[in-house]
């Protein structure tokens, strides 16, 4: 048992949450992209993380990012001619990527991280205190 | 014989513990189906007092140590349980992470006291 593992545990959740807050930003970015073709739109992406598991049978061990996943949601297909992208029918499609849900992504990641992050240093804090442990 | 420290030994072994399983929750504040966990003080601390516990004659009978069961473990009943079924209540969770390290910090400030008294002896309170 070692009292460093919080330090494990609270990092793996600040690394998931920054992908996290790394796909909400990619996704705002490229929301307004366009293709004459469906298939080569931008879809949202988004994190997976499932519960890690401590090989040596302890039952902590912070969070694991399983993967990203693209969205299924169909492209939005518009009627614009004007735009060099579109196909000959004169359509093009855009990425379904929803703001608002986007924003409201971004928020949980980062309150996330900043909570996750205050652990860190009350347990920097405590360690620290119990290396100096009868001294003075 | 008895340490030094009494007590506070086990109380701060039980706080670092305690300190891993809640970072563990907030870690985990995010992920589908995650039940949040405790540690209870009133079971660990009667499983140290407590005379049941396992003996081992031979050097390779393995030592139960109530810290690290997972029965000492338990799951918290949420006061708002979520849709993906994650249990844990991220605020809450911060509330007893910050409880938790004033107790660390509490057992520590004991500790210091044991070990100054004990050099006060030592030295004559010179």
């Amino acid at each position: 048992m070692s009292a460093f593992s919080t330090f494990d545990i609270a990092g793996s959740a600040l690394s998931a949450q920054s992908l996290r807050l790394n796909l909400t930003a990619s996704n705002l970015a490229n929301m307004h992209n366009v293709a004459g073709d469906p298939a080569a739109v931008y879809r949202g992406r988004q994190a997976v993380f499932q519960a890690a598991q401590d090989p040596f049978g302890s039952v902590l061990a912070g969070v694991d990012v399983l993967g990203v996943i693209e969205s299924t949601a169909e492209p939005i297909e518009r009627y614009d001619p004007g735009n060099p992208q579109a196909n000959e029918q004169g359509i093009v499609y855009a990425s379904s990527v929803n703001a608002m849900e986007e924003m409201a992504n971004m928020i949980s990641a980062s309150r996330s991280y900043q909570s996750n992050l205050e652990v860190i240093n009350t347990a920097k804090d405590l360690m620290l205190r119990t290396l100096s442990l009868g001294q003075g | 014989m008895e340490s030094i420290m009494g007590v506070h030994e086990a109380a701060l072994l039980f706080r670092a513990r305690r300190m891993e399983v809640l970072a563990a929750n907030l870690a985990n504040a995010d992920t589908p189906h995650y039940q949040a966990r405790d540690l209870e003080f009133k079971s660990v601390l009667d499983e140290r007092l407590g005379a049941a516990t396992l003996k081992t004659t031979n050097s390779r009978h393995l030592a139960i140590d109530p810290l690290a069961s997972r029965d000492s473990l338990k799951y918290r009943i949420p006061h708002q349980p979520s849709l993906d079924g994650n249990t844990v209540e991220a605020d809450l969770e911060l509330a007893r992470y910050a409880e938790n390290a004033v107790s660390y910090q509490a057992s520590l400030l004991f500790a210091t006291g044991k070990i100054n008294s004990l050099r006060a002896a030592l030295t004559g309170g010179r």
